[in-house]
């Protein structure tokens, strides 16, 4: 199980903050091609070229960054802080 | 190096929240910072308000590791970011990086490396409310990037 929280323009875009998977990707990347094969906005949202961020239990992750148990995966456009 | 981070959706007092950052520290030499401040117009067009959201906890974490490796950069005796959420209105701060150092130099170069870090790295996002009665996000700036791949990879 791991949980998938989505920030900023993507939530909106998305209609949805956060969702349980029961599925666990190996990675970052597979959660990525997972979401994009429900299709829809979801397809065009995490498209390959995409500037899409990942952080993995709250620290920038890598795509290839491995999934284990439990973890907290957040997805966010670049961020415009400051 | 004594720090204070924090995050807060009411209003932000930059300019009495940067003595702390040296009262009662006699060895610092010189204090460096930077305020950042709501602009009333952004690509042109007139911005009434805007609404900053965050990551609660990733931004915490992030924002103590971007001071971390500062304070490995350079001698820093203490380092105050505070940063806004919610909605804020032109004029408004919406960050302080207060940096204080025995000397000059080393707060001057921290200061600046604390703010570029933060503008690629801590999760903030802005969104935009126009004259006009509509809303955007705030897209990111190349030229921030830049800033950041400037001072290289910790």
């Amino acid at each position: 199980m791991i949980r998938v929280l989505y920030f900023a323009s993507l939530r909106d875009r998305l209609g949805r903050a956060d969702e349980t998977l029961s599925e666990r990707p190996a990675t970052v990347a597979e959660l990525r091609a997972a979401l994009v094969a429900r299709g829809g906005i979801w397809g065009d949202v995490f498209a390959d070229g995409q500037r899409v961020l990942a952080a993995v239990n709250q620290e920038m992750a890598s795509a290839e960054q491995v999934l284990n148990e439990g973890d907290e995966v957040g997805f966010f456009p670049p961020v415009t802080g400051g | 190096m004594d720090v204070e981070i924090r995050v807060q959706d009411t209003p932000l007092d930059a300019l009495a929240e940067t003595a702390p950052v040296f009262a009662g520290r006699p060895s610092v030499g010189g204090v460096v910072s930077f305020i950042g401040l709501m602009r009333d117009i952004n690509h042109g067009d007139a911005v009434n308000s805007m609404t900053l959201e965050h990551y609660p906890g990733m931004t915490e974490k992030a924002l103590a590791a971007i001071v971390d490796e500062a304070g490995r950069r350079w001698d820093l005796q203490g380092v105050r970011v505070l940063h806004r959420v919610g909605e804020i209105r032109p004029q408004d701060p919406i960050v302080l990086v207060a940096v204080a150092s025995a000397h000059r130099g080393e707060a001057f170069r921290a200061c600046e490396f604390i703010i570029d870090y933060l503008k690629t790295r801590a999760p903030f996002w802005k969104r935009e409310q126009t004259a006009d009665g509509g809303t955007r996000w705030v897209e990111a700036r190349a030229s921030d990037e830049h800033a950041a791949a400037g001072w290289g990879e910790p």
